[in-house]
């Protein structure tokens, strides 16, 4: 096993770790939160398996691919908070209603 | 090896030593004003050794003088959020410690 | 060289270790604002594992946004959020509640836990050397325009990535702006500090930007890192109270958000007309086709994103009368 394997490796524990805080959190703060780290963990699987050219240089599609992902990740996460915000003036809490309530 | 890259070498390990000791302050202290102390101090400093260490290596004046900027930048940036936090933690009436 | 090697292993198994455990206390702690930082630690940490990962044009962007620009945003959104909270009892800790209640919940652990070991043995079944496209890429770099393989995947080999991901962020900007107009924060006297520290910063961080949007041709940098730059510059900007004035919020803001969608789309109409193929440049002018693209870029990237901070559609002349 290499180095990238090692790094993909961490990036499948961060898509799970956020893929399950996604789920049983409520705050939606809390959700953006693992989405973020759900991308980070897509992120760093595909920068580690660019890695796997031995010592030539990585390949930089998936670099460019990461690039362009990380600032629709940003861009989704400001659109993601704004929406929070409104819900949450207009219901008092930023979270989403819970079925099991109702 | 020659003798700039055990300069360099000890440069950068000095430089790590004041970072570990600036952040077991920062763990290690009883509040906000106290951490910020040791960061801001302890990290600076190793942050300049680890500069000059890198300086040492590099290929041209051009990229030691850039190594510098980046020294100084954070040394204003630095500075000037440990004033932020400090008085942002004073205005919310966090109390300095004592003994 | 058997120790350097040991030592590399010991600092990606250390640093692997921290991006996990970070990641897992940012998501399970029970102090929101705790958790952002966290967050932005994580991101750092990140950062260096790009680094590690010789990804330095993805360290860069981590480094501007991923650490610094979704930080601000979500401290941003935090405040308000406990601005606008009302309640006493669900302000102070508005996670514990919950957390007591979901806490044993043991159905989304039995199904993930299969789920990440399905994953984790896909990708270790992946064949160890894999080149992908850094062939295809490193031959046609001498036609690409620039020196820099990321720079020339991102503007010419893959531009229509680029090209739509411009208008991704656009369209972003246009949610939170159909959301409502700019909230209206209270204006606190920025202080001395912050004053002079933006002042003295905001200039410098152009230059960084111009700098890496020139450099990205042939090393690390590029459009995004520049826009992410210019956004961070921004950001600095909105803390320290500053606001554009009322005749440039207008129009010319409107126009520098598009500039970017703008000329990215007329440069593939042209080239789709003039070349027969999307964004295929001729070689020869490729070079400064691809600045002219990565400038128009960078200023509508930096601009959107610190609009993204301010959150809501700034006043339009309209809007006065």
């Amino acid at each position: 096993m290499s180095a990238a394997f090692l790094y993909a490796l961490v990036g499948v524990g961060l898509f799970s770790l956020g893929l399950y805080a996604l789920i049983v959190h409520a705050h939606l703060l809390r959700k953006i939160l693992a989405l973020n780290v759900m991308g980070n963990g897509v992120f760093l699987v595909l920068v580690a398996l660019a890695r796997r050219t031995g010592e030539a240089r990585p390949d930089a599609v998936p670099h460019a691919m990461v690039i362009t992902g990380i600032v629709v990740a940003v861009s989704a996460t400001a659109f993601a908070l704004t929406l929070m915000l409104k819900l949450s003036a207009a219901t008092g809490r930023a979270e989403l209603p819970d079925d099991r309530r109702e | 090896m020659i003798l700039s890259d055990y300069l360099s070498a000890a440069l950068l390990i000095a430089g790590a030593v004041f970072f570990l000791a600036g952040t077991l302050g920062l763990l290690r202290f009883p509040d906000v004003y106290t951490r910020l102390h040791a960061l801001t101090k302890a990290d600076n400093v190793g942050l300049g050794l680890m500069v000059v260490g890198l300086a040492v290596q590099a290929e041209s004046w051009a990229a030691a003088g850039k190594l510098l900027l980046i020294w100084l930048l954070i040394l204003l940036a630095g500075a000037s959020v440990a004033h932020l936090v400090a008085g942002g933690a004073l205005q919310r009436g966090i109390l300095p410690w004592k003994r | 060289m058997e120790a350097v090697i040991l030592l590399q292993w010991t600092f990606d198994t250390f640093l692997g270790l921290g991006l996990l455990w970070l990641a897992w206390r940012a998501l399970a702690c029970p102090d929101l604002f705790r958790a952002i930082v966290l967050f932005v630690a994580f991101g750092l940490l990140l950062a260096m594992a790009w680094v590690s990962l010789d990804a330095p044009d993805v360290a860069l962007a981590e480094a501007a946004i991923g650490a610094g620009l979704t930080g601000a945003l979500l401290l941003a959104a935090l405040a308000r959020l406990r601005s606008s909270e009302t309640n006493v009892e669900v302000a102070g800790q508005p996670e514990k509640k919950g957390l007591k209640v979901r806490n044993p919940q043991w159905l989304p652990v039995v199904v993930l836990l299969p789920v990440a070991a399905g994953l984790g043995y896909v990708v270790l079944s992946l064949p160890p050397d894999a080149v992908g496209l850094s062939a295809q890429v490193a031959a046609n770099l001498e036609t690409g325009g620039v020196s820099n393989p990321v720079t020339a995947v991102l503007l010419n080999f893959r531009g229509y990535d680029t090209l739509l991901e411009m208008v991704v962020l656009l369209l972003a900007l246009l949610g939170v702006w159909s959301l409502g107009g700019a909230a209206l924060r209270r204006e606190d006297a920025p202080g001395l500090v912050l004053d002079t520290l933006s002042r003295l910063l905001a200039p410098v961080l152009i230059l960084v930007a111009g700098y890496l949007l020139w450099v990205g041709a042939h090393a690390p940098g590029g459009a995004f890192q520049a826009g992410s730059v210019l956004g961070a510059a921004g950001v600095l900007l909105l803390l320290a109270g500053w606001r554009l004035h009322a005749g440039l919020a207008a129009l010319p803001l409107r126009l520098a958000l598009v500039a970017g969608s703008g000329i990215f789309l007329a440069m593939a109409v042209f080239t789709l007309l003039m070349e027969g193929q999307l964004l295929k440049y001729p070689p020869a002018q490729a070079g400064i086709l691809i600045l002219v693209l990565e400038t128009a870029a960078t200023v509508s990237i930096g601009v959107t994103l610190a609009a993204l901070f301010l959150g809501g559609r700034p006043p339009n002349k309209q809007d006065h009368r």
